[in-house]
Parts: C-alpha cells; structure tokens; sequence
C-alpha cells in the first residue's frame, strides 16, 4: 500500500463508504447527513488534488496510450479474466478532479437546498454513489470493471429523477433509464467482441485490459469489418451518453425535470463519460473503424450544433433551454473528437471540462431561480431580474456568456479549436478525411456558433434585462445566498482561469492525445 | 450392487424428516400444528450439512450402479435446493399458520417436492431422472391447489394437474423410445448408443428427444407450452408460487442439463435448431405479456417465462467445440443459481405484502417506501438484479451469457443481441415496482408489520446479490466446476 497504488482507490471509492454510513444515521439528523455528504466529498476532492499535484507530468511517453500513473492491477474475476485496473493519465485527470469538485460544490448546495419530498439520507447517499460510478469511469482501465462503473450512474440517477424530480419525474426518469441502457448493453456486447477477437496470452487467455486491447487494436489487430461492426456497437452506448443528435431525445426531459444538483452532475460529468469513452475505448481500439465512422459523426456533430441552437430559440422554459444548449455543446466535442487531429481532441476534452464548469454552473443558477420564482417560464419571470437581485443576475449573465464563447472565458477555446481542427482534419491515414466536407462542418459549427451567442442573448434580454413584473417586487426575494456564494465562487474562478490560461488543461492532456493521434498516422 | 452411504445421507436425512413431519403432525393440538415447520426445517439444515459434507470427498460414482452419483454439479444443485428449501419453509410459516391451511399435510408435500428436487442433480440415468421429476411435480399438483375455496386456487391447480400429466406421458415416450434404441438407461452410455444409428433409427431417435425435450419444456414453462404457469402461480399460495417458480424450475433445468449437455450432446444439430427458436420465443413472448400485467404475482410469472428464454439461451450454443459447450453450462448454471436468489427474495417480499395487501397488485405495493422500509429497499434490489443492471447480482449472469453467446459467434451473436434488446424491454415491467413503492404515496400509511422470518430472509438475499455484485468470483467458481465431465 503506496500512495501510488492506493489513491485512485481510496479516493474513488471513498463515497461508497460515506453512503454506507449515512444509512446507518438515525432517522431525523438531517445535519449529519449533510454534514457526512460535505465531508466525504470534501475529502475526496482534497485527494484529487493531491493526485493531480503528485502526478508527474514530464514523465516520458509510452510506446502507446495511455500512459498511467498511480496504477493498481489486481486480480478480480478470473473466471472470466476480468481484472480491477485503475489508473490515470493526463486525459483522464482534468475529468476526475472536475467529476470531485462539482461532487463537492453540490453537496454543499444540499446543505441549504434539499429538494421536495426531502428524504435526505437516500437524496445524499444517492448522490455519493453516483460520484463513485462517474468518477470510476475515468479511472477504469479494464472494461468490465468500466462498464460496471458506467452502469453504477444508471440506478442512482434514475431515482435522483424520479424521487426529487418536477412534475414530470416518472416519465423523464424512466425514459433517460431505458434510453441509456439500450445503448449500453449493445456497447458491452461490443465489449465482449473485443475480448474474444482481442490478443490471447501465453496460457490461451483473452483479456479486458484496455491497456493491452490497444496495443493491440491501435497495432491492426482487429479486421476492418469487424471495426466497422463493433464500433458501430460500442459507439451507440457512448454516443447515446453523450447525448449527439438523434439520439439526444432523453436529454431535455431529463435535464429539466431532474434536481438542480441533479443536472448539474448530469450536463456537469455524466454526458463527459460518452465522449471519453470515444477518446479512450473506441478511437485507439478501433483506429479503422474511427476513420470510416469519423464524418457520419462529423456530420451528426454539425446537425447538433445548428439544430440545438435553433431548438434553444423556440424554449419557453429556462431549464429546459440550458438542456438543449448542452446538445450543441457536445456537438463541438464531437466534431473535435471527428476530426481525429490533436486540436480536434484536446478541444474536445478542454470543451468537455469547460462544458461541465459552465453548464454546471448555469444549472445551479437556473435553480436558484426557480428557489426563488417558482417558475422557469420566461414568459412568467418575465424580466426584470438585475433590478430585483442584481447579483444573481450578473453572474447569470457572466456565465451565459461564458457559454456561448466569448473569447477570454472557458468556453471560448474549446469551439474554436474545434473549429479550426475541422478546417484541416487528419488526411495523413490511409483512407483520410475528406477536407471539404469538414469545412462543411465548421461552416455549420459556426453558423451555430452565431446562433448560440442569439439565443443566450436573447434569453439574457428576456430575464435580466426591462422592467420587473409588478408581482415580483415585494416579494423579499434574497439574492444570492452564502451557502451558493460558497458553491459557486470556485466555478466563477475556474470559468475565469481556464479562459486566460488554457494551458492548465491542454498541458496535462497533450502527451496522451497525441498518442492517440499519432495511431491516426499525426 | 454397493451402496455408498455417505453420498445418499442427503436423501436418507430428509426421506426420515418427510416421515417424522407426517407423523409429528398427528399427534400436535390444533393451536400448534405450525410446528411442523420447525420440525421440516431443522432436517433440511441437517440434509444441508450432509450434502456438504460431501465436498473435497471426490466423486462418489457408485451407488446403484452409477444411477445415483456425488460430483462438483450434484454437490451445488444440492445445496442450492436445500437453501430455497429453507427459504420456502421460512416464508410459509406465517403464511399457512394465519391462512387457515393444513399445515403439516402442506409441510409434508413441500418436503417431498423438495426429496425430488435433491434427487434430480444426482440421477445419471433416464429412470431416476424420470422418477426425480415426477416427485417434484406430483405433490406440487396439490400444493397449487391448497387454497381449496377460491376458484382460481383450483383452475390452477387442475391446468398445472392436467399439462404435467400430458408432458409427462409425452416424455417418458420419448425416453421408453431411446431405451428402445439404444439398450440403455445410464446417460453417458446413451450417449454412446444414439452416436451409433443411423438412417431411420437416427430419425426416431430424433423425434425421441423432441418428445423428452417437450416434456422438461412444460415443466420450465417455455412458450409453448407456458400457459399453465401465469394461471397457476397466481392461484397457489404465495410460497407455493415461489416453490415453482425457483426449486421446480430449477429442478427442470438441472435435468435438461443432463440430457442436452452428456446424452443427448452428439445430435445437437438436431436439437439446437430447436433451443434456438425456444429461446428466442420465450423470451420475447414472456417480456411482452409481462409489460401488461398488473398483478404482483402474475407478473412474475411472465418474468419467469423470460427468465426461462435466458437460461434456455445457452443450450442453444451447443457445438462441437468443447471449450463452447463448457462456457454455455457454465453460464446456464450461473444464471440458475443467481435467478433463483434474486426471485426467491422478490417472492419473500410478495408474501410479506401479501398479508395485509392480498389482491396483490402493483398499486398495492405503493409507498411501502415510507411504510416498511427495508423491504422496499430489497423489493427495488430484486428488481435491478432480475433487470440484470449494476449494482446488483443479476448483471453478472447476464454477463456470462452474453459472453458464451459472443464466443460462439454466429447465432450465439444474435440470440446475445435478442437477449439484450429484451433486458431493456424487462426494465419497463421490472421498474414499475420500484416505482410504485418509490415515487408513490400509498392510501394506507399506516406503519406496515413485516413479519419476522421472512424479513431476515429478504435482507440475508438482498445482502447476497449485494455482494455477489462486488465478488461475482466466487459464484462463477461454482459453475466453472460442475463440468459434469464433458469437454472441461
């Protein structure tokens, strides 16, 4: 038992232990809960740091991705040859460390807003299992034990929806359930394929090792037709996570009728499993299969984009608005992961981590609010909001425009780096990309990039902007309050940072991309 | 012909409980006549520690001339079926103590279904096969129909009475053809004879298993031959539902296993053919009929049907690799074994409800969230595991089906993707459950009394999926060995 072979563990699994122990809390101390919620996270998010800080960056490269550090490989199964593989690299880090301190920032929020019918114990416990299962999926180098962790959102969220969700919980809980278990029993046959055609060991064994499925599969292991089926398998679990057009339909109900902490986990972590999962698993297993399938999902990328922004225009909901922004979001990270060029990832994992601060962040305040209002109609809000709660609708509008772009915040560099990898996609492999059609896409990811700035400006116009309805003056509304001062201010700061100094994120992730890259033939 | 002692104590223990519980049960006054239960359960704990002192012994081949025979597959079946028998015991207990049933008749049939089902994994040849499965059904007959005064009690009863007699007729035709043909009874000696007809003998051989086949499909309720299940079980008592749906049908499969995977193993381009389409069918029928059921137990009577459809799945991979047909029994016995923790323990928490709830409909199950706590939590365990889905058992016996079917390619591949499209399809039965006891207030909000005895056996199974979920090794251990000595 080393640091290096025990953090990943003891920080991944810690929340499990913290929810064992709520359940043990007698019924009605609701503090402790709280208060066992904020511990545990805390503590989770301070080994995290503490693992990005110890992680040595300048170490030198593998002969093939990815490279890790803090490793632990012990046996699990071996029945079945599955293994209890953890580590991490530098794609992997910016993602954990985010999944802990947005864990963290929503279990203070709880600490004031628990939402209907209360519950808190199982709203807490819940919560931290949750964290267990995001968390877990970036860590996971065995792909059984990466599926069992990509699963272990499923139960928890379906409940989170479903017990303290709005008006329409039953029908959103149950449709993000079978939506997204429909496309991840076919990515573990994918999986399963994987493991039978994969590389045998001396003793005749398969393997899961995802370290050893990518020598093997970024070497030419696999054949071309069985790429093109099981990435065809694999790719529909993650991309229906993700979620990309068409397969995005699950994502609004959920997002608006989930708890605030609830969607901000959702857009926050949980959609970044679907794009990492194309990073990690199916474009160095299946280099073939990546370049044949890279323009349909160039295409479906460009459609998401253009098609979230127009759905955002027509949003009566303020929730729900968000929600479909998170569809053109991702559209960007996968028109980056499309173009198969270092750019093109690293602004897709910059765009994830910048998605998730900034989303996440317009989640929470989009709960408060509704805390406040007890409304998300535009309409019924209304406008008005700088003149009744100046605060809370400046930083609304800091973080809106944060969202669509604007150069010096998060969310500028991972659109145009997107963007500029889809001017000059990968053509160096065999096959190569076909360049006009990717100017195609950054002519359409632009054209959304226009859109996005009109509909948040706009939405801006209708809440925070004219005179406030006559039936909100009086109402003693709070603006913002010291426990979402304390929940936010780091997300603010990160918007901020990540804007002016890129590099943060793009340094730690730049060895393992160009690995991957460099299977591309870049 | 030598007897060995030690490898039958199992069914000498329980064959003297069967007799002591009759004969107890004459002389109890009224008032206590639910002692019977006790008396039953302390010989099944006896037969269990028999049966288990039979690991690490090697196997014991020899008694009545191989007919009855100890291996790694006899010692797993065997605890397995003593295990559900305590559960069943433990569950009934209250049930018939405060049903108004006769007890000690009902305690005396239970036990000597379960002398079957303790038999069944042991019978090596196609006599004590036969005999094994008609001592399971028979007391099960009237077992199904112990609710003598509602009319249900007796249609089920008399559907279950009527298409077990057919099946069985029809199968021990098929079996008195193959001892025609071949001039044996013991499996492995069967095997040997069908591999040497051919021409027309080989065509009525063929038609002999189909015979046998249709028999064991009656008795685990593949469609077609399913009917009698969904009205039956919901006409039983609770636990008796529970007795068929997991000791019975698993009584079922340990047989068929034997017969499809020594005897019966070089036709099966004849038979898989057939598994196949059996599989497929019952699967995706049991599904969709279960999405409309609104009655508890009913709907877990169609979730059994599907739950057969993937147990069937893997005998539909039988081929000429050796190495194939090991994962495929390996995967078959997993999935028996977990199935048959995650449907006891939902049965448990339906007989619990079952006593203040008993029309037993899903809106019956509301808030039992708030009510009675822990048994929602198991309720909502079973539920995930019976869906198959993280963080639960149920997702690793799934798993190694998948896995067989991916290794046989071919068809395995797209029974494997059948088998997944109807897991998903499960969950929309499967969660309305949970659902109801979650996210729904119930009319009645007073506190719920869970009795005792069938508490502790919820959280002991819940807590078993629970772990089996962390350290699925260990189960798979056990059907890694029960190689029954083909291939592996």
């Amino acid at each position: 038992m080393t640091w290096q072979n025990s953090a990943i563990t003891i920080t991944t699994l810690l929340p499990i232990v913290g929810a064992l122990g709520i359940l043990l809390v007698p019924r009605g101390d609701d503090r402790l809960v709280k208060g066992i919620g904020i511990a545990i996270t805390g503590a989770c998010l301070a080994l995290a740091i503490a693992i990005a800080a110890t992680y040595d960056y300048s170490a030198p490269a593998c002969a093939a991705p990815p490279c890790l550090q803090f490793v632990l490989n012990v046996a699990w199964i071996p029945v079945i040859g599955a293994r209890y593989h953890v580590g991490i690299d530098g794609i992997s880090m910016p993602l954990y460390v985010l999944t802990f301190l947005l864990g963290f920032l929503c279990a203070v929020y709880t600490g004031r807003y628990v939402p209907e019918p209360g519950r808190i114990k199982a709203f807490v416990a819940l919560t931290l299992l949750l964290i267990t299962g995001m968390a877990g999926t970036f860590v996971a180098f065995d792909l059984i034990l990466f599926f069992v962790f990509w699963e272990l959102v499923l139960v928890p969220m379906y409940f989170l929806i479903g017990v303290w969700g709005s008006a329409n919980r039953q029908y959103a809980s149950i449709k993000f359930f079978l939506y997204t278990l429909l496309g991840s029993v076919f990515m573990l046959l994918g999986f399963l394929a994987l493991y039978f055609s994969g590389p045998v060991d001396a003793l005749g064994k398969h393997t899961f090792d995802l370290t050893a499925l990518t020598a093997f599969g970024a070497g030419g292991g696999y054949t071309h037709l069985f790429q093109l089926v099981v990435f065809g398998a694999i790719g529909l679990g993650f991309a229906v996570k993700v979620p990309m057009w068409p397969f995005h339909t699950w994502l609004p109900d959920a997002h608006t009728e989930a708890p605030t902490i609830g969607s901000v986990l959702l857009a926050g972590v949980m959609l970044k499993m679907g794009t990492y999962g194309f990073v990690r698993i199916a474009l160095p297993v299946l280099p073939q299969g990546a370049v044949a399938y890279a323009p349909w999902i160039g295409g479906l990328a460009a459609i998401a984009i253009v098609y979230a922004a127009l759905a955002c225009l027509a949003q009566k909901d303020l929730k729900r608005l968000i929600a479909f922004s998170s569809v053109g979001h991702m559209g960007f990270v996968m028109l980056g992961i499309a173009t198969l060029t270092t750019i093109g990832i690293q602004a897709a994992i910059f765009g994830m981590v910048a998605h998730g601060l900034i989303t996440g962040m317009l989640f929470f305040c989009v709960g408060s609010i509704y805390d406040r209002y007890h409304t998300r109609q535009i309409a019924d809000i209304g406008g008005g909001m700088a003149e009744i709660m100046p605060k809370l609708s400046g930083i609304f509008a800091f973080v809106a425009i944060a969202s669509l772009g604007l150069p010096g915040l998060a969310g500028f560099w991972g659109e145009v780096m997107a963007l500029l990898g889809s001017f000059s996609p990968n053509t160096s492999t065999v096959a190569g990309l076909n360049v006009g059609l990717f100017r195609a896409f950054m002519i359409a990811g632009g054209i959304g990039t226009i859109l996005t700035a009109g509909y948040f400006l706009w939405m801006l116009q209708r809440v925070n902007m004219g005179l406030a309805p006559e039936r909100w003056k009086d109402n003693g509304f709070q603006d913002i309050l010291t426990v979402e001062w304390v929940s936010w201010v780091p997300l603010l700061v990160l918007i901020l940072v990540l804007g002016l100094i890129p590099s943060i994120v793009l340094n730690s992730t730049e060895q393992g991309v160009n690995l991957i890259v460099r299977i591309f033939g870049g | 012909m030598t007897i060995d002692y030690h490898a039958i104590l199992p069914v000498l223990i329980l064959s003297s409980t069967i007799v002591i519980v009759l004969v107890t049960d004459l002389f109890l006054p009224p008032r206590h006549k639910s002692a019977s239960m006790w008396v039953a359960l302390v010989g099944v704990l006896a037969t269990l520690v028999a049966v288990l002192s039979l690991i690490g012994k090697g196997d014991r081949p020899d008694s009545f001339g191989g007919s009855y025979q100890v291996d790694a597959f006899t010692i797993v079946f065997q605890t397995f079926f003593m295990s559900a028998a305590a559960v069943v015991l433990l569950i009934s207990y209250r049930y018939f103590r405060e049903g108004g049933f006769y007890q000690g008749e009902y305690y005396f049939l239970l036990l000597t279904s379960f002398l079957g089902c303790l038999l069944m994994p042991a019978s090596r040849d196609l006599l004590m096969l036969f005999l094994s499965l008609e001592l399971v059904s028979a007391p099960g007959f009237l077992m199904a129909a112990f609710r003598k005064s509602d009319v249900k009690g007796n249609e089920g009863g008399l559907k279950f009475f009527l298409i077990g007699v057919l099946s069985t007729a029809v199968m021990l035709y098929g079996m008195s053809l193959i001892y025609g043909l071949t001039g044996h009874l013991q499996l492995a000696a069967v095997s040997d004879g069908l591999q040497q007809l051919s021409g027309a003998k080989e065509t009525l051989a063929n038609a002999a298993i189909l015979f046998v086949v249709v028999g064991f499909a009656f008795k685990v309720s593949a469609v077609p031959f399913q009917f009698w299940a969904p009205d039956t079980y919901e006409g039983s008592p609770v636990p008796v539902a529970a007795f068929l749906g997991v000791a019975s049908a698993a009584a079922g499969f340990a047989g068929l296993l034997q017969l499809m995977f020594v005897a019966f193993v070089h036709e099966y381009t004849f038979w898989v053919p057939l598994f196949v389409a059996l599989s497929l069918v019952t699967m995706t029928l049991g599904n969709l009929v279960a999405l409309q059921q609104r009655q508890v137990v009913r709907l877990l009577a169609y979730s059994g049907i599907a739950q057969t459809g993937y147990i069937l799945l893997p005998f539909a991979l039988v081929s000429a690799d050796p190495s194939i047909n090991h994962s495929a029994f390996q995967a078959a016995v997993t999935y028996i074994l977990i199935y048959g923790i995650m449907n006891l323990g939902a049965f448990a928490v339906t007989t619990a409800i079952s006593g203040q709830r008993p029309l037993l409909r899903i809106e019956d199950f509301a808030g039992l969230a708030k009510t009675a706590p822990l048994l929602a939590t198991a309720m909502t365990v079973f539920m995930v595991s019976l869906a198959g889905v993280p963080p639960t058992g149920g997702f690793w016996a799934k798993l190694l089906i998948f896995q067989a079917g991916i290794q046989r390619g071919g068809v395995g591949v797209l029974l494997a993707v059948a088998m997944v499209i109807n897991s998903v399809i499960s969950v929309g039965y499967y969660f309305l459950i949970p659902r109801a006891m979650i996210f729904e207030d119930a009319e009645d909000q007073r506190p719920f009394r869970s009795p005792i005895l069938v508490t502790a056996v919820v959280a002991v199974a819940m807590t078993a999926l629970l772990i089996i979920f962390v350290v699925p090794n260990a189960i798979y251990r056990l059907g890694e060995v029960t190689s029954l000595g083909f291939g592996g």
